[in-house]
């Protein structure tokens, strides 16, 4: 199907009713959860048209968060690459450091609306169920966060966070002990917890509608990137590229682009240990469509339609599946969907961190190390906007670690 | 009339409550589940539910996710399960087996595929918990072509137009998940199942039996009253994981919990 991709496809029209990007997304979910999903698709379904909902939103984002982020032109890094000038759109610089905040302080908005008097999520780097913390820290929410075990040990630091601001994180020892897991025993809580609890998924998965809520508030970040780019350079950007876990920043940078025909995407996988040696988490470039976690996307997955374990020296890139609307784009061949491996990311951490002194999370190293290689291919007056989508604060003990240091 | 039809028609008949039983296949070790599966019916299970191990098996509290990983653990896959059906249909050709399971491993088979190896091993339904009626569509007609049939969840949270929904997608009965939660959770309501029961009962003729939550005789005696039957499995996947590897042990040990259930039913 990937030749497919000049036909004219109607981008806002999707998912359809029932939750569909093509035969991606849907809901496959135990019986329990339908009627909260209804619940919420109707609540959202409302407020999504409502200027107040929508004024309320912005203003948070303001005020709050402290949006628009910038869109930086790291011009020293350019020069250095020889091609394309690269421009950074920089949520790292957003209240509690990442994108995710955009997406907990929309869905705080909808649980406040529907009444319920607690919160739950899963996380993997810890940067969502920091934004979720904060959040519910502000409304007064009960917050409890699901971790899986190994992610706990390797982001501590994110893990005392979370207790600082009133939330309880729980480590899942079940399975991998990772994100997926989490995700498992997020879905098991809310089961049974469905009455008072609101479940704040933190990516574009999961079943309808999160994938599609959780896309609509990150496109702030392609909305102001679009608009920042001709505002300073008078024209769109060439090319796209963002770090692809679950996906929900690159979503929210490619989706007011997509009709934008002559600007390209870049999607950038977690290579791990290289997608070659099957130790990855990179579903989009070498798994097969099946369902997880309430939808039907590309999977990591063994001959038995097992879900294997994934490897990634980032946290946060480390899930076997993908959001629904990312295995859709590349079926559609709308976006080009890369891999980066760990050595590769850290390297453009350090590159990054001293050539424009900015330090990247590791998640938005993939990216950053794509865009490395990508620039030099382009000419001096061609864009590329990296979504910068996290600072690196949180995983200065994994680098000194692989380093060989102790902080 | 598939088996699983004409079970009930017979228990009906007969005045008595069906008993369905769940283990995990392969757990706690690959040797033990088929004459678990004698033994259960030895000792009066009327419909056995197979689980397929899955990695993720989202609905399912700590006790049969653990079966699920001790079964992981040595490889155990759908199409071993299926292979043992087809060893249990070689002595037994009357008691109904249910596959119950995640969509995941299904889809990976490839639904036509699975509903032929499924009939030709001497399966008889397939539950699938994260399959609802609405992305059963492609599935349900693979089934039906091979006369399995779909087994489908009813919740709490259900409302009864949905339920209606849900009956007309639904063959050879309807399994009511008793409470909010996972498999094995111990907050079972007994007048809220019977008001969900009197609610959906009016809208099917389709029997109806109970799962989640009834760990012993006196919790299936009061769920059974009200009902056309029981499903148990949190309580058999324990005892099994504490009988050790010996195969004839771990059936022993699920055919003393079925035995006193089963004694219970038949004196309400």
């Amino acid at each position: 199907m990937s030749d497919s991709g000049k036909q004219k496809v109607d981008y806002s029209a999707f998912p359809d009713e029932r939750g569909h990007f093509g035969i991606f997304g849907g809901r496959f979910v135990s019986e329990t959860l339908i009627y909260a999903l209804d619940e919420l698709q109707e609540i959202y379904g409302k407020l999504k048209e409502n200027d107040e909902f929508q004024a309320e939103f912005d203003r948070d984002l303001a005020h709050y968060v402290g949006r628009p982020s910038p869109l930086y032109h790291a011009e020293r890094w350019s020069r250095e690459l020889g091609g394309a000038q690269i421009y950074l759109k920089r949520e790292d610089l957003n209240h509690t450091g990442a994108h995710k905040v955009n997406n907990t302080i929309g869905q705080a908005l909808l649980a406040k609306m529907t009444g319920k008097s607690r919160v739950i999520a899963e996380t993997g780097a810890g940067q969502h169920g920091v934004a979720t913390a904060t959040v519910a820290a502000r409304l007064g929410l009960k917050c409890q966060v699901y971790m899986g075990a190994e992610d706990v040990r390797r982001q501590a630091l994110n893990v005392y966070r979370m207790k600082l601001l009133g939330a309880e994180v729980i480590p899942v020892e079940s399975g991998s002990k990772t994100l997926k897991d989490a995700m498992n025993e997020a879905l098991r809580d809310w089961s049974t917890n469905v009455d008072d609890t609101f479940y704040i998924i933190g990516t574009v998965a999961g079943p309808h509608p999160y994938p599609q809520l959780v896309r609509d508030f990150q496109a702030v970040i392609g909305r102001e990137a679009r608009a920042q780019c001709l505002d300073m350079t008078g024209k769109l950007p060439d090319a796209l590229v963002a770090c692809v876990g679950g996906g929900s920043n690159a979503i929210g940078l490619f989706h007011p682009f997509l009709d934008d025909e002559s600007v390209a995407m870049y999607g950038v996988e977690a290579g791990g240990d290289g997608v070659e040696t099957g130790r990855h988490a990179a579903p989009l470039n070498d798994g097969i469509p099946g369902v997880l976690h309430g939808n039907r996307t590309y999977l990591m997955e063994d001959e038995n339609g097992q879900i294997i374990e994934t490897h990634s020296v980032s946290a946060g890139l480390d899930y076997p599946g993908v959001g629904p609307e990312h295995s859709w784009l590349k079926d559609l061949g709308r976006v080009n969907y890369v891999a980066i491996n760990d050595n590769e990311a850290l390297a453009a951490f350090r590159k990054t961190t001293r050539t424009e002194g900015i330090m990247p999370a590791l998640e938005s190293s993939h990216a950053l190390a794509y865009a490395e290689k990508l620039a030099p291919t382009m000419s001096k007056d061609q864009i590329i906007i990296v979504n910068l989508s996290g600072r690196g604060d949180k995983d200065i003990l994994t680098v000194a670690d692989i380093d060989g240091i102790t902080v | 009339m598939s088996r699983i039809s004409q079970k009930f028609a017979q228990l009906k008949t007969d005045g008595r409550k069906a008993l369905v039983a769940y283990i995990v296949n392969g757990d706690p070790v690959r040797e033990a589940t088929l004459p678990t599966m004698h033994k259960m019916v030895e000792e009066g299970v009327d419909v056995i539910e197979l689980g397929v191990p899955f990695s993720d098996p989202m609905a399912e509290g700590p006790v049969i996710q653990k079966g699920h990983e001790r079964a992981l653990a040595h490889g155990v896959s759908l199409t071993d399960t299926m292979a043992v059906v087809k060893e249990f249909r070689k002595t037994n050709q009357t008691t109904p087996v249910l596959l119950m399971g995640y969509a995941n491993p299904v889809e990976r088979m490839g639904y036509s595929v699975f509903a032929e190896k499924a009939a030709a091993a001497g399966v008889d339904g397939l539950l699938t918990v994260d399959l609802p009626p609405e992305e059963v569509e492609s599935l349900k007609t693979e089934l039906a072509s091979r006369d399995l049939d779909n087994i489908f969840l009813l919740a709490p949270t259900t409302r009864s137009e949905r339920a209606r929904d849900i009956a007309q997608h639904a063959s050879g009965f309807l399994y009511y998940v008793s409470l909010k939660g996972v498999t094995g959770a111990g907050h079972l309501d007994v007048d809220s199942v019977k008001a969900k029961l009197e609610e959906f009962g009016a809208l099917t003729d389709l029997p109806m039996c109970v799962g989640f939550g009834i760990k012993d005789a006196e919790s299936a005696s009061k769920v059974a009253r009200l009902a056309d039957g029981v499903v148990i499995g949190s309580v058999l996947v324990d005892a099994m994981s504490k009988a050790g590897t010996d195969s004839a042990q771990v059936a022993a040990s699920v055919g003393a919990i079925v035995h006193d259930i089963r004694q219970a039913l038949d004196n309400l």
